[in-house]
């Protein structure tokens, strides 16, 4: 215990799992927003329910995996020039 | 006769043979000549009055080296802000180099938005290429050398291209006068394309990420600005509402967010994210609406001074610990805690976070998309927003100054370091809270209100999810020591070896040429002396009427083909 509490406090294990429970509270509140203020959809697909929170979730999934899968092809060792 | 008044001195010129006044000074009055030439030149910028000021013939063609116009003012202004924070940064550069280059590059990025033809912007154009150069040089390791080599061959390239174009646009219409044109004809293709390499487009956009890192912990924020941004101007100017840049801004937009996910370099990482940054500029020079048309001004305004936040940020950390890996870094929060705030700032904006310079900018350009119908071009653009958020947003304060304790606990960055990161943090934050007074700098009148109920919970939908996206990935980020191949490959590692190969073995190579080729001319010689030697069919005596047959077959012949 005490070399939780030699750390900063931000970074104390009970720091970060009440940022994590905000951080979520947070995420519902704004999701929820959705339900009283109206917004205007020209595609079809941004109409849809909380349009704006899966959207994000998923288009940062994707450009995760992407990358990652892009990297097993074209990451080297970052001496690769200096040889 | 030019009468010289306050209105005619092109403030380029003031940036540029000011800085040669550098050299010769020290101490306090430096300092007092690096702060004040960049504010006598704004002075001078806000004096020149729209439409052709300075004019004069050259060779036949009638050149415009100073001319006034919205958008000139709008770029120029934001290039000497960026010339004054980057100048506090670097002051305390105790070799002089870096700080010349620097404004003779401020300088000629400045003339270029004042240039009325195409002429005086190639001129400008090769200044800011070599001194350009010059300020990667300055880092003065080997490294930085090689790097700067590297930059300046691809400058000079896209330089002769540009010079090319222009001298055939000059034959085609018979004018030098940079106005809007269209890409139909080589010429404009070559000018296009010479714009397009100074704004980091494919294929040979890896010339950024390699050498801009390389400089000094100063130099990388005064090389963000100016390259990139005058050939947003330009395209801005030359080829608004050209549609192929709608899809080479794409590209740009998910190449340097894919790379920049790759990356363990910061610097290298905010490198990518200028070309990412770009792209959207680039989009929305290509979408062409007068709301597009000012998102891509007004992003560019924004991205320049957040940009520099962030590349100033890194920068006073490289100052302090000599790191620049994420690997080697965190944790630096605990003892840098007025640069990491000021960091998380310059994030937030190029996250586009409301209250930020970046929100009430880049929202104009997926705004023009969505009101021009392309739901194909706003999706795309609104993903890669929430990628921002991963890659510059998130990934580059939390690597640096948080992730795990890498037990280092540098000093804040000496005061003028801190005060220009302040201004520019200010700036960033002002605008974002007042946007009103950038707004009134577009070239088009501004019917974009940022601060709507509906916009604001979206972005922070949209923001903080992809917020809650890196968290939970935080394993697939984890960084490992590497680099992403890019395009540079093909001259630093295919070009090179090829060379190797011709040096090592070109003379026996070039040998064994020689004599396959004097083989090849033996034996076509035999054979020529076979036929028409002396002895040969063609030198016999033929009897008249063989002659005679065969003119009338060969006759026959062409009368036949000429028939079918």
């Amino acid at each position: 215990m005490s070399e939780e509490r030699d750390k900063h406090w931000l970074v104390r294990q009970s720091t970060i799992r009440l940022l994590w429970r905000l951080g979520i509270l947070v995420l519902i509140i704004l999701t929820l927003g959705d339900l009283v203020v109206p917004r205007k959809a020209a595609f079809g697909i941004d109409g849809s329910f909380a349009f704006y929170s899966w959207f994000g979730l998923l288009s940062c999934v994707a450009l995760v995996l992407f990358s990652k899968g892009l990297g097993a092809w074209l990451k080297r060792r970052d001496d690769y020039y200096d040889g | 006769m030019i009468i010289m008044t306050v209105s005619t001195i092109p403030p380029a010129l003031i940036l540029i043979l000011g800085a040669f006044l550098l050299p010769l000074t020290v101490g306090n009055v430096r300092r007092a000549v690096l702060l004040a030439l960049p504010v006598m030149a704004l002075a001078v910028l806000w004096q020149v009055p729209d439409g052709p000021v300075l004019t004069f013939d050259f060779l036949g063609q009638e050149l415009v080296p100073l001319q006034g116009s919205t958008l000139g003012r709008l770029f120029g202004t934001v290039f000497l802000i960026m010339a004054f924070a980057g100048g506090l940064f670097a002051m305390a550069q105790k070799r002089s180099t870096e700080l010349v280059a620097g404004y003779i590059y401020a300088g000629s990025a400045v003339g270029v938005t004042q240039a009325g033809d195409l002429l005086t912007i190639l001129v400008f154009w090769e200044g800011m290429a070599v001194a350009s150069g010059l300020v990667i040089w300055a880092a003065g390791t080997a490294a930085a050398y090689r790097a700067a080599m590297r930059y300046m061959m691809v400058h000079l390239l896209g330089g002769v291209v540009l010079m090319v174009g222009i001298a055939g646009y000059a034959v085609e219409t018979g004018s030098l006068a940079f106005v809007a044109m269209q890409p139909e004809s080589v010429a404009t293709w070559l000018i296009l394309i010479g714009f397009l390499v100074n704004a980091g487009a494919p294929p040979l956009s890896a010339w950024l990420p390699d050498a801009y890192p390389e400089t000094s912990y100063s130099g990388m924020a005064f090389l963000s600005a100016f390259t990139t941004k005058t050939a947003v101007y330009v395209l801005l100017v030359g080829f608004a509402g050209t549609q192929v840049l709608i899809y080479m801004g794409l590209y740009m937009i998910f190449y340097g967010l894919i790379y920049a996910l790759q990356e363990n370099d910061m610097r290298r990482i905010l490198a990518y994210s200028i070309i990412n940054q770009v792209g959207f500029m680039v989009v929305g020079i290509g979408i062409g609406t007068p709301m597009a048309l000012n998102g891509a001004a007004a992003l560019a305004f924004a991205h320049i001074i957040y940009k520099a936040l962030l590349l100033m940020s890194a920068g006073s950390v490289l100052h302090m610990t000599g790191r620049r890996k994420c690997t080697d870094l965190g944790g630096l929060f605990q003892s840098m805690p007025i640069t990491a705030t000021l960091g998380i700032i310059g994030a937030l904006s190029i996250s586009a976070f409301p209250l930020t310079s970046g929100f009430v900018s880049k929202s104009m350009v997926s705004q023009a998309a969505f009101d021009a119908q392309m739901g194909a071009v706003w999706l795309l653009l609104t993903a890669a927003s929430a990628g921002t958020v991963l890659y510059a947003g998130i990934k580059f304060p939390w690597f640096v100054f948080f992730q795990k304790d890498s037990g280092l606990r540098p000093a804040e960055p000496p005061w003028n370091m801190r005060l220009a990161m302040m201004l520019l943090a200010g700036l960033s934050i002002g605008l974002g809270i007042f946007p009103e007074p950038l707004y009134r700098l577009l070239p088009f009148a501004v019917e974009f209100v940022p601060y709507t109920v509906p916009h604001v919970l979206n972005i922070l939908q949209l923001l903080l999810f992809s917020g809650l996206a890196f968290f939970l990935l935080l394993p697939l980020m984890k960084r490992t020591l590497t680099i992403s191949l890019d395009t540079d490959w093909l001259y630093r590692r295919l070009g090179n070896r090829l060379g190797v190969l011709l040096l090592t073995r070109g003379g026996a190579l070039y040998a064994g040429l020689r004599q396959f080729a004097l083989a090849l001319l033996g034996r076509g010689m035999a054979l020529v002396f076979r036929y028409s030697g002396p002895k040969g069919a063609f030198a016999r005596t033929w009897y008249t009427g063989d002659a005679i047959m065969t003119v009338t077959v060969v006759l026959a012949v062409m009368l036949a083909l000429f028939f079918f």
